[in-house]
This record gives structure tokens, sequence and C-alpha cells, in this order.
């Protein structure tokens, strides 16, 4: 370990490993702590530049530190999630979560600073095995197999990197992790590629992040909202930029997101689908491949990060307090939740990108850089997914949240209420960081790769923008019974892997249990039988020509023993009798022999 | 802020007329704000092009939503649970 270089990641695992021997009244200061000194060490490796925490391992060198500026600003918004995720979440009590919280981040800011494939994968796979534990600890009817499906989904993604991994190091031999030849794809290109798409969540891989994010603790899901597809945007921006056909799977993702938002009855659903949708933004920058698009993208990394935890810690304070997170199951909550509502209403305005708030300062980066690159189609659509989500964000949600008509039970009406002050807290952070983004983005820019010369700022934005938003606010009042939400669930892409999963446990337990059972009487009755008849034979076979070959040599071995036996009297004479005898005996006839 | 919104709610008319009046006002602004910098031939000539898109993209989203659903993509919400017969017995 290089001295000047701090890895954060070893203080969230050693922190997290301590955590289940600090009790009572230290264990509160201790996880507010722990998350500080992560962050604190990320400002600090923020002052330094190149590659630190350098180990040879085997013929490799493995790099836990690379510093650069496309690592400082992913680890700086990573390491501010910490804390606030861990703050929003300071009242629970099972150590179990906040270690596996605190692996995830970890695995999150390992996998930003890792220099190489190795300890990529390695850090990883520490957030697919620690993150699992965020939706099992929510202990709900659907939280250990929507756990389960989630691992597995990701045991798969995980597998189709490594390959990618092992072929690239076969192909070039050596492991560094760095812009690929994106130009001249190669097979390993396209594994890593999908391996790294997986996490991003990109359309048709995509199912386990509504399924997951929607089933999670009301604070696992604050994390799992900010590190896994940020990561994976992380690493597609350091590895796949300018990779063409992310521009067309990004904008799919941006439009797909907002269909299934749209229809969406479950809250956390709907913000699952809507990072679905954001993240496709990121992806489709990534993809345009330009100074001002990956800028753009990782912008819009980081202000997501900000304003999706606040819509988690919103719609997570209505689970927490109501247990409900069905539209069909709430509604006119301003009254009971208003602290919870003014948050929520700042994150439903910041995803909206409206003026002066959060996503206004990114998406429209991404959104020029289209334009820039003279892809207007592109620009064109995610202008038309920007619109869909000012509606299912800024509008559906907050109305039928709120306002609109209560369907709320007399014992939910009764438990709702603001949350418990580290959750307002927390919020109000997050809130805060959505607003000083948005008003004063000089400070995030500063931070971002390239250098670039954009202002959103300009009269023609803000009445572009102001005009998008009116008018579709316009189009929602005036159709918004057609947008009403139905208890219901949508159908996805995992319905097909899930009726292959039905059909495959159909086959087991129908024909192939039939099968197995049949062979199983079969052998009773014909294999059984025939068995005791050949023991039977052999059991006889044994006792009497085995057992009576050796016990008849015996006997005849002890009716031998019996004759010779009176030979030996013990009598010197006799003996020399006997031996003389025998030799004068057998003298005799040879002498008889020689004279014939 | 609740009061706020009870007497916003008890005036409702008032704040939808005040709500017209706010996006004519967007859109009339269109006709002074220099548009030179715009990325489109669409958006430096058409007279009110984002209103326009704005209200025809949250239309056109509704609408292809309201299709999908009813064709089938929203759907009973035990679809899965029961999606074998064996495992609604089992429940």
């Amino acid at each position: 370990m290089t001295s000047s270089f701090i890895h954060p990641s070893l203080i969230l695992i050693c922190g997290a490993l301590l955590l289940p021997f600090i009790q009572g009244p230290l264990r509160k200061p201790y996880l507010f702590l722990i998350p500080l000194l992560t962050l604190s060490a990320v400002v600090l490796n923020s002052t330094l530049t190149g590659n630190f925490a350098t180990v040879s391992f085997l013929d490799w060198q493995l790099t836990f530190g690379r510093v650069d500026k496309l690592s400082i600003v992913f680890a700086l918004i990573m390491g501010l999630m910490a804390v606030i995720g861990t703050l929003y979440g300071l009242h629970v009590d099972r150590a179990g979560e906040h270690m596996a919280a605190w692996f995830y981040a970890a695995g999150s800011l390992g996998t930003i600073y890792s220099g190489d494939y190795l300890s990529l994968f390695f850090f990883w796979e520490m957030m697919a095995f620690s993150s699992v534990f965020l939706i099992w600890f929510r202990r709900g009817k659907q939280s250990l197999p929507v756990g389960y499906r989630y691992l597995l989904v990701h045991t798969v993604g995980g597998i189709i990197l490594l390959a990618g991994i092992l072929l690239r190091y076969q192909a070039v031999g050596n492991i560094a992790f760095d812009l690929m030849d994106v130009t001249h794809p190669q097979l390993y290109t396209w594994l890593i590629m999908i391996g790294f798409a997986l996490n991003a969540a990109m359309v048709p891989l995509h199912s386990w992040l509504p399924e997951a994010y929607s089933e999670a603790s009301f604070n696992g899901a604050v994390f799992l909202c900010a590190f896994t597809t940020k990561t994976a945007v992380y690493v597609l921006a350091r590895s796949c930029a300018g990779m063409e056909i992310l521009v067309v799977l990004g904008v799919v993702m941006a439009l797909y997101g907002v269909i299934y938002a749209v229809m969406e009855n479950d809250i956390r659903k709907l913000l699952a689908w809507s990072i679905v949708s954001q993240v496709g933004y990121m992806v489709a920058g990534i993809g345009i491949g330009t100074n001002l698009a990956i800028n753009g993208a990782v912008t819009h990394a980081v202000v997501h990060i900000l304003y999706k935890s606040l819509l988690f810690m919103g719609t997570g304070s209505v689970l927490y307090m109501t247990g409900k997170t069905k539209f069909t199951e709430l509604g006119g909550l301003y009254k009971k939740m208003p602290a919870t509502f003014f948050f929520t209403i700042i994150g439903c305005l910041s995803i909206s990108a409206a003026p002066y708030f959060a996503a206004y300062v990114s998406k429209s980066m991404i959104i020029t850089a289209g334009f820039d690159h003279h892809l207007n189609w592109a620009s064109w659509l995610l202008m038309f997914g920007a619109t869909g989500t000012f509606m299912y964000n800024g509008l559906k949600l907050p109305y039928f949240l709120f306002f609109g008509k209560n369907n709320c039970s007399s014992e939910t009406w009764g438990k709702a209420s603001d949350p418990e002050w580290n959750m307002l807290t927390a919020m109000t952070i997050g809130a805060t960081l959505c607003v000083l983004v948005g008003t004063a983005p000089g400070f995030l820019y500063a931070l971002l790769p390239y250098e670039m010369e954009y202002t959103p700022f300009t009269t023609y934005h803000l009445v572009e923008t102001l005009q998008l938003l009116g008018f579709a606010a316009l189009a929602f009042f005036l159709l918004k019974k057609y947008v009403e939400p139905v208890d219901r669930i949508c159908v996805d892409i995992d319905w097909l892997y899930r009726r292959a999963g039905s059909a495959f446990l159909w086959l087991v337990k129908h024909p192939l249990q039939w099968g197995d059972t049949a062979w199983g009487e079969a052998y009773r009755v014909v294999g059984l039988q025939v068995l005791m008849t050949l023991s039977r034979f052999w059991s006889w076979f044994d006792w009497n020509v085995i057992d009576g070959i050796v016990d008849g040599i015996a006997r005849l071995v002890r009716s031998l023993g019996g004759k010779v036996r009176i030979l030996q009297s013990g009598q010197i004479q006799l003996t020399l009798f006997y031996a003389f005898s025998l030799a004068a005996l057998l003298l005799v006839t040879f002498i008889f022999f020689q004279l014939l | 802020m609740t009061n706020l919104i009870e007497y916003l709610q008890a005036h409702l008319k008032m704040v939808v007329a005040v709500c017209f009046v706010l996006l004519a006002g967007i859109a009339g602004s269109t006709l002074l704000v220099d548009s030179s910098h715009a990325h489109t031939w669409a958006e430096k000539h058409i007279p009110f092009f984002w209103s326009f898109f704005g209200f025809s993209a949250a239309a056109a989203i509704i609408g292809i939503t309201r299709w999908l659903g009813r064709s089938g993509i929203q759907t009973s919400p035990d679809v899965y649970t029961c999606s074998t017969s064996t495992a609604c017995e089992e429940e």
C-alpha cells in the first residue's frame, strides 16, 4: 500500500467486520463514523493522481488505487452516498444489514479504483454477493426468491464478464483495465461489455432491477439505487466509450423505462423503472463518446445518485411508516407526511430536469452532445423520454401518492406520519445537494474528466424546458384518468425466463418425476426380486462351493495332520528309526532303478 | 405548507386559471427568445415548438402505455405465483 493512498474500501470492510462487536450507545456514532472516514479517505485520495496500491500477484501487476479524474468523481459520489445511506438507516438494529451495505459500498469503491480486471472482478462480485442481503433483509414473502433470482442473474453476468476477461488476456496478454478498441470489437469486447451491461440494467438484461429494488428493505433500496448501475456506468465509460451500439441501447433503455414506469402501480418499482430509463441517458452518452457526452454521462450519474436516493428515501419513508408501496393502497398523504412530501417533490423536480434542479444541468449535456454529433434521432428520442420522465416521476408519483384519491385503509392512514429524525436529516442533505447542484453546478463541472465549455443556464434552455414541462403537465391533467394506477403488475421480459423456469419445474415435477417413480417401482418389482434370487444363489454358492472347497481343504489338512501327528512321538530313537528306514528305502529304490 | 395546499385546493378554479395564464406566458415567451443556437430547423422555425412537443409526447406516451397495458402487459398481480396450477395448490 502506497503511503499517500488510503483505500476507502478497507475502511468500510474493517468497519463492517468490527460492527457486530460495537453494541449499545456506541453503535450509532460508530455507524456514522465509518462512512464519514470513508468519505474523508476518498476526499484525500482526490488530491492524488496516478496508480497506487500496486501489488504483484503471479505474473500480474494488480492496481487497487488508480486515481484520475474519472475515478475521483465517481468515488466522491459513492463515498457521499455511503454517508447518506447509512444516516438514513441509522436506527436499524440489524448489524448484518449495515455490514451488507458497507461491503456493497466497498465493492463499488474498489471497482472504481481498480486499474486491472482481476481486482475489478473481485470487487465486482463483492458488490453482487453483498447487495443481495439488502433484499433478503426485508424478510417479505417474496424477498427470498427475488434475492435468489437477483443472485442468479448477477452470477451469470459475472461468468460472462470473466469469460471476456480471460479471452482478452489470451488475446492481448495483460489485464489492464483501460479503454478497449471499440471500433474493432472482438468477442472479448462484447463479453466484457455484456457483463457490464447486465449491471447497468440494459434492455433486455434489465429485469432483475425493478424486481430487486422494489423488494429491498426500505434503506437497502437507497444503497441499491446508487451503487450497482452507476458503477456499471463508470466501467462502461472507462472501457467502452464511443461504442456505437450503446447509443441504440441507451435510447431503448430510456424509452422502455418510461413506458413501464407510467404503467406501474408500485411506487418503488416505478422508481426502479426510472433507473432503467435514466441510466439509458448515461449509456447513450457513453455510446456517443465525445468529451461533452462523457462529461454529460458522468454528471448525470452523479446527480442521478443524488435525486434517486432522495426519491427512494421518500418512498422508503412511506413504506417504513405505512408498510404499503402501492398507489392503490395509498394517496392523499401530504397531510400526514408533509416533510416527506416536500423532499420527494424536490427529488421529482430534480429528476424531471426542472430549471435549477439537479438533472437540469446534466441531461441537456447528453442531448446536446447527440445533436452536436449529428445523432439527431437519438436526441429527439431522449427528449421524448425526458417528457415521459416528467410525467411519471414529476406528476404521477407525487400526484397519486400525496394527492389524488385517498386509498389508504384506516390502519394505513393511522400509521402514516413523517419518519424518524435521521431519515429526515438524510433527506434534507439529499434535497439540499439536489438544489445546490442544480443552481451552482460549477463545482461538479470542475470535477469532470474532460475540459468543456457548457452552460445550462441559457434563456433558450430555460424556455424550452418550461414549455416541455408545462405542456406535458397540461396533457397529464387532461388525460390523467388514463394513467390512474390499477392493482395490476406489468409483465416484462422476465416473463420469458420465469415461464422457462416454470416449464423446467413442470418438466422436473411431472415427466421426470413420473419417470423416476416408474423406474423406482420397476426396480422394486423386477430389480429387487432378481437381486434377491441372485443373492440367494450366491449365498448358496458361497456356502456350498466356496466354503466347501475351503472347508474341505481345511478338513483334509486336519485329517492328514492327525495322521502325521502320530509319527511325532517325541522319542529320538523312533524318529531316527523312521528317518533311517526312509533313507534306506530311498537308497534301495535308487539302486534298483539304476540296475534296470 | 399543508395549509397552503388546502387553500389552493379550496380555490382550484383560480389555480387552474393562473396555470393557464402561465402556460400562455411561457408559450408566448418563445417568440421573444433568440433561437439561433437551437440545434435543428424545427426548433428555429416552428413557433411554440417545444410546447407542441411536450404536449404531444405526453399524450403519445399516455396513449402507448394505455394500449400496451390493455393488450396484456398489465395483468393480475398473482400471474407468477399462480403460473402453474401446482404452485397455487401449494399455496
